[in-house]
């Protein structure tokens, strides 16, 4: 019994620890991304563009895939529901919505906190094995600002992208069933998924996956950083990463979709 | 040995000074009371056995860990009291080779060499390509610029760590562990540039070695570490007299001696008899 009240406390107290250093962390960052450029300190522009590739544009193919496949499995679990009422042809504005609203951005979010949350733990775990970090302080140069700042600056960017892709491509996934299994026209589809959505739908999943993209690469870079205990280290980061994200994500969008609901309906 | 090193700023040739340094981690001590002088122009080799501290010293001086206790002075300015700012305007004064050499492995090995330059220096990226061909070929790897660290050896990863390390041309370079690794003939080749920077651009360096070769031929002062203590400071010809029995079999490489490594034979039949006691028990 005291054991297990032990170990809950303990958890209780790594949990807090770990918030409060990705916090810090992500403040850190705030600053080297908009006040020390003021005081002639840049981030570093090349490994920006270099991270807007390897985060963003090579996770496209994936993440079209996935989402298109989803698109495809909803659609067939709306129409199965809504054939017993008879309303099969209301399938379009179901899977739409739901998808801008939740599932598009929710499965981009989870697919890269797999690939690139998993990806930044392992290279900045392995440069601290390396002594590379320590060799960057060495050279006066801020591991925060010279690493740390691209790569979360471009995920912020890339993954309302590709939450807007996964978007796209869950709905057709859903025309694609529908066209096939219910015979849809192109134009009704289009017209019936459209018509009872409004912008807010939108623009909310694309807030959430903004926010998703801070949980990413705040606890991806919190991990790497702080890995101790060579190789065995970075291979922990790295699982704790993509289990800690997806948890945060998790959580994060129930309280977000909470919100939403109940306090602005 | 040596006249203590006292408590108070140094004069202006002294470029280093530690003066009872004292590290702890998770309440161990691991430095106690650390103290040496560096003259500028000079080569001081910390050595001694595994685990003694050498890394530690020099990651306190190289502002990677933070004092418990002790002063040391960098380029007179007492590190303790730097601010980050402050440390990092020494940091362009100095430059560090990691054991592992901790070149930048998404870097080739020219943009390793010229990343101190681009981010410190204002120098056309024009000028900064031929000072990376003229630090390259210091450290006689002309030609590499455009291979990926992990294409070349070990030894050569060390030699492109030390043309980053001086790419600013600095008055101090930190070496842990140069030659560890390295076959006899490029660890020679290290302790020659060593030497070279020494004599033809009087930089003073700080090496951390357990090599007695290396150690006795470019040292001008020694430090020999033990237990987080310096049981010995002074001249290569000093420590060798040293009538120290630990100093002796440590530069002699002797395996018996003072230096507890092996448990006596009593001691060790007492603890396998009492374990086996304890199994039996068990059982
Ligand atoms: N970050 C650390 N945390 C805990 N203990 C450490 C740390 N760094 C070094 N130590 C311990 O301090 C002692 C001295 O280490 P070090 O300075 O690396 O020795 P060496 O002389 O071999 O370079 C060792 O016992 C080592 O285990
Ligand atoms: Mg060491």
């Amino acid at each position: 019994m005291v054991k297990t009240i032990e170990l809950i406390g303990r958890i209780f107290l790594d949990v807090i620890r770990e918030i409060g250093g990705v916090a810090t962390l992500l403040v850190e960052t705030c600053y080297f991304a908009f006040v020390a450029p003021f005081r002639g300190e840049f981030p570093d522009r090349k490994n920006f563009g270099k991270q807007l590739v390897e985060e963003g544009i090579k996770s496209i193919p994936i993440v079209a895939l996935l989402s298109f496949t989803v698109g495809l499995i909803l659609a067939m679990q709306t129409a199965y529901n809504l054939r017993k009422l008879g309303a099969e042809s209301y399938m379009p504005p179901l899977v739409a919505i739901a998808t801008v609203r939740e599932l598009g951005p929710l499965i981009a979010s989870i697919i890269i906190s797999g690939r690139v949350g998993a990806a930044i733990a392992a290279e900045l775990g392995t440069m601290v094995v390396a002594e590379e970090i320590d060799a960057l302080r060495c050279m006066a140069l801020h591991p925060t600002r010279f690493l740390i700042v691209p790569k979360v600056g471009a995920l912020l960017i890339m993954l309302p992208c590709l939450a807007m892709l996964a978007d796209a491509a869950s709905i057709f996934g859903a025309y694609a069933f529908g066209a096939s299994a219910l015979q849809m026209s192109a134009a009704k589809f289009r017209q019936f998924a459209f018509e009872y959505m409004v912008a807010r739908d939108l623009w909310s999943g694309l807030l959430k996956a903004a926010v998703f993209s801070l949980l990413i690469s705040g606890i991806a870079c919190y991990k790497g950083i702080t890995v101790t205990g060579g190789a065995e280290g970075v291979g922990r980061a790295t699982t704790q990463t993509v289990v800690h994200s997806i948890f945060a994500i998790i959580l994060v969008d129930g309280i977000f979709t909470a919100i939403f609901y109940f306090i602005f309906p | 040995m040596n006249a203590p090193v006292p408590n108070e700023p140094p004069p202006e040739d002294i470029i280093l000074r530690a003066h009872g340094l004292v590290k702890e981690f998770d309440g161990r001590r691991v430095l106690d009371g650390v103290s040496f002088d560096v003259k500028r122009g000079e080569v001081l080799v910390i050595m001694g056995g595994s685990g003694c501290g050498k890394s530690t010293t020099l990651r306190i001086l190289i502002g990677l860990e933070k004092l418990n206790g002790g002063r040391a002075w960098l380029f007179g300015k007492e590190i303790s009291q730097a601010s980050e700012k402050e440390f990092n305007a020494l940091r362009r004064r100095f430059g560090v080779l990691f054991q592992s050499g901790a070149l930048f492995n998404s870097m080739t090995v020219g943009e390793n060499v010229a990343l101190p330059l681009q981010q410190h220096s204002d120098l056309d990226e024009n000028i900064i390509q031929i000072m990376v061909r003229m630090k390259l070929e210091m450290v006689g790897l002309t030609g590499f610029e455009h291979l990926k660290p992990s294409e070349i050896s070990g030894g050569m990863k060390k030699r492109v760590g030390l043309a980053r390390a001086i790419a600013l041309d600095p008055e101090l370079v930190f070496y842990d562990e140069p030659s560890a690794g390295l076959d006899p003939v490029v660890s020679a080749v290290i302790d020659e540039l060593i030497l070279d920077l020494k004599n033809k651009m009087g930089i003073t360096s700080v090496v951390v070695t357990h090599h007695m070769d290396s150690a006795f031929k470019i040292a001008d002062k020694m430090v020999y570490l033990y237990q987080g203590r310096v049981l010995a400071y002074g001249t290569p010809d000093e420590i060798r007299n040293s009538d120290d029995p630990i100093v002796q079999q440590f530069i002699r490489g002797e395996p018996d001696g003072p230096i507890p490594l092996k448990t006596s034979r009593d001691v060790y039949l007492q603890t396998l008899a009492g374990f086996a006691d304890e199994r039996i028990d068990k059982t």
